[in-house]
């Protein structure tokens, strides 16, 4: 059983009419959702559920879908309050339909042992979604040598990362994934070759020539890519990519898949919604690493969410303040916030038929909680109320300054989307502003 | 006719109309460097400013020289002397020196983008001296000048630039520059040093010098920065001389009026061997050249149109 965040509900929800989409379920129609003591304790045939002083929400054109979770955030607590706090992102999660996110350890300190996992822990108690903390592959993410991964997973870790950068020396990340077999402990690899990326801050192209930026050979993150699937397949560890950026990184992964390698991958909404040449201007809101790349690769992203070889989406949510964020480009650190407009963006990829609905929330949901091992990601009766309720006929336009995260940094600012979570219930409790 | 916008941050995006207002101004304030009383009251009452987050012995003086001899005041920051070593950032710097109501603010920085974030923000007018990678339209408006001045015109003609393209912001503008003027361009360099897709902004690509040459009008060096090869970019400066350097016997097979050309400062005996840099007066013209073109860009920039000049 984990530790986390969580807010328990007491009262019984009966959620009505709604368009019930449950993947690991099988679930696509038209039901009703009772929930119970805070969890899921039926979903059935609209209007079979007697009411019984229960709190009533008519989810009539809505979509109720298991709480979304994103396996790769950044809280930036401890450390770096000033951007986001563990309160401040669970706050823009749940405003985004996350019940659940994972938190990456490139906070300061590292989290690379029990003492700091158990402070994130603590400081997520009261916080409005589930917070799942991701420990450090090694000490002090150096790359050096491994943290002590049972440790982690005792005090709560799902997963072990250096994310940020890359474990650059090969022998350690074998040993890495040998390791992790003892506690089946899932290792989320930041794939990028600092040699080759060197000191780019963009996209390796013909933006970046116009704009005189060094650029990040898509090799870079292609080359690790390749190396850590070649690890992963000789070890039999459990590996997953974070942030797949590249063509070149799709097509190795859906190879390594076939052979029946353990590895997992993730993309970001940014991947399938933007090129480099988001960039021009000295656009700060567009950097991040990996970087923004071509049509051409934005196009395999589609495809490698559309057939699989993409199992989920994650922002990887990483809020800077505006000052950080202002001035020379080059300076400017890495990343951009998330948690807000992920939804609307992976709704965009439903609307141009690029997913269907189903496989959409697949790869917010099931998919997640599979490769986390967590139980979550479904309404299956007995579970946890983890659920979000999505208009997905609802314009809106992405207006920054309203974000519930502390940061603004969003290349999306002023898009016009369409689809929202209006409701974000964990454990069965519904609070905070709805939009109904 | 005037300039378009209060700044001139880069050759990309100039029209053909706008590059020639700039050189024809500059023909007429060429001569007022001619003159023993080198002063125009043009900019009489204007405050300049340098403000050079890089080190600079050229461009700052041939700027300083422009806005002096249009009578403007001028003040040089260097940011080695100035409170940025204290921290300050850019947007603080700027300001500041807006406050003190500058017209015109000269920015060499080594981040591309620079001038233009300052542009959007202050409203005086920001020249850029030179911004990372990206651009160094008034060395490129000067050398255009030059080509124009010796040649007689700019459209038909072939400059070959040869050097490290890929960190090269003289080498981007003289493309847009050349390219919008009707010029052909070829950029020269070893792979390593030749930026992808730089054919997309107009020029030829050739790994071969001696191509690159053939029958070229105009030849433009660009200075190695040996710091390249610590980066592996090239194996050393006998074999980057021995294949991209420029030689007696090299510029013998470009046209027989073949200009050569250099930004400045030159690694003699590495991308020019002395005998060809001793046997060309033009490098030392396109200097001359600097300072009309700068005076010309202040001039237009404050308002001045080419009749007033």
């Amino acid at each position: 059983m984990y530790l986390c965040g969580s807010i328990r509900g007491a009262m019984n929800l009966l959620i009505k009419n709604g368009h019930v989409v449950d993947p690991v379920n099988g679930i696509n129609k038209k039901l009703d959702i009772l929930v119970s003591g805070g969890k899921i304790a039926s979903v059935t045939k609209p209007g079979s559920i007697p009411e019984n002083g229960a709190q009533i929400i008519d989810a009539s054109g809505k979509l109720v879908v298991p709480g979304l979770i994103d396996m790769h955030v950044h809280l930036r607590e401890p450390g770096f309050e000033y951007k986001e706090t563990i309160t401040t992102g669970a706050a823009a999660a749940k405003a985004g339909g996350f019940t659940s996110v994972c938190c990456m350890p490139n906070t300061n300190p590292v989290n690379d042992n029990r003492s700091v996992t158990e402070f994130i822990l603590s400081q997520a108690r009261e916080a409005a979604a589930r917070v799942f903390p991701i420990g450090a592959i090694t000490k002090g993410s150096k790359g050096e040598e491994l943290a002590e991964m049972g440790e982690l997973r005792s005090a709560g870790c799902l997963a072990v990362s250096d994310d940020g950068k890359p474990v650059m020396n090969a022998a350690v990340m074998r040993r890495a994934l040998e390791y992790s077999k003892i506690f089946d402990m899932l290792i989320i690899s930041h794939c990028e070759d600092i040699a080759l990326a060197a000191k780019g801050v963009m996209n390796e192209g013909i933006v970046s020539t116009e704009l005189g930026l060094r650029g990040i050979t898509r090799a870079a993150e292609d080359v690790m890519t390749a190396r850590d699937i070649a690890l992963a397949e000789s070890t039999g560890g459990r590996l997953h990519i974070a942030h797949v950026s590249t063509a070149g990184s799709v097509s190795m992964l859906r190879d390594a898949k076939a052979r029946g390698v353990k590895v997992t991958a993730e993309t970001c909404p940014h991947y399938f919604s933007l090129t480099d040449e988001a960039v021009r201007a000295y656009n700060t809101m567009a950097k991040m690493n990996p970087p923004l790349r071509i049509a051409d690769d934005v196009n395999a992203i589609k495809q490698g969410l559309r057939d699989g070889t993409l199992d989920v989406i994650a922002t990887d949510h990483a809020p800077h303040a505006a000052d950080e964020k202002a001035g020379e480009f080059d300076y400017a650190p890495f990343g951009i916030v998330g948690l807000e407009t992920a939804l609307g963006l992976t709704l965009k990829l439903v609307e141009e038929d690029v997913l269907p609905l189903v496989e959409a929330i697949r790869k917010l949901t099931a998919n997640p909680a599979g490769i986390l091992k967590i139980d979550k990601g479904s309404l299956s009766a007995g579970s946890e109320a983890d659920i979000t309720i999505i208009d997905p006929s609802l314009e809106w336009t992405v207006n920054a300054s309203e974000f519930k995260s502390k940061s603004r940094n969003t290349p999306f600012n002023g898009w016009k989307l369409k689809g929202r979570a209006v409701q974000t219930i964990v454990g069965g409790s519904i609070e905070g502003r709805d939009r109904f | 006719m005037a300039l378009r916008t209060k700044d001139l941050l880069g050759i990309k995006g100039m029209t053909a109309d706008e590059i020639k207002l700039i050189l024809d101004t500059a023909a007429t304030f060429k001569d007022v460097s001619e003159r023993d009383i080198k002063k125009v009251p043009a900019l009489r009452g204007k405050t300049v400013i340098n403000l050079f987050y890089e080190a600079s012995t050229r461009t700052r003086t041939s700027f300083e020289l422009a806005g002096k001899r249009l009578s403007a005041d001028v003040i040089n920051i260097s940011t080695s002397t100035s409170s940025v070593v204290k921290g300050e950032t850019l947007l603080d710097t700027a300001r500041n020196l807006e406050a003190m109501k500058c017209n015109i603010i000269i920015v060499r920085h080594s981040c591309s983008g620079a001038p233009e974030y300052l542009a959007r923000i202050l409203k005086s007018s920001v020249i850029n001296a030179g911004d990372g990678f990206h651009e160094h339209p008034t060395q490129a408006l000067l050398d255009m000048f030059t080509i124009r001045e010796k040649l007689g015109r700019l459209a038909g003609l072939t400059v070959a630039i040869v050097g490290d393209i890929a960190h090269s912001r003289v080498a981007r503008s003289n493309i847009h520059g050349l390219t919008a003027m009707g010029a052909k361009v070829r950029v020269c360099g070893p792979p390593t040093m030749i930026p992808p897709g730089i054919e997309c902004l107009g020029a030829e690509v050739t790994y071969d010098m001696d191509r690159a040459i053939d029958g070229a009008d105009a030849v433009m060096m660009l200075r190695l920065q040996l710091e390249r090869q610590a980066a592996g970019l090239f194996p050393g400066v006998r074999e980057y001389a021995r294949f991209y350097g420029l030689n007696t016997g090299r510029l013998a097979k470009a046209a027989s009026h073949a200009l050569v050309m250099h930004p400045g400062p030159m690694n003699r005996g590495v991308e020019i061997s002395s005998e060809v840099a001793d046997s060309t007066p033009v490098i030392l013209d396109q200097v001359t050249n600097g300072v009309a073109v700068r005076m010309a860009v202040m001039f237009l920039l404050s308002g001045g149109t080419k009749a007033e000049a």
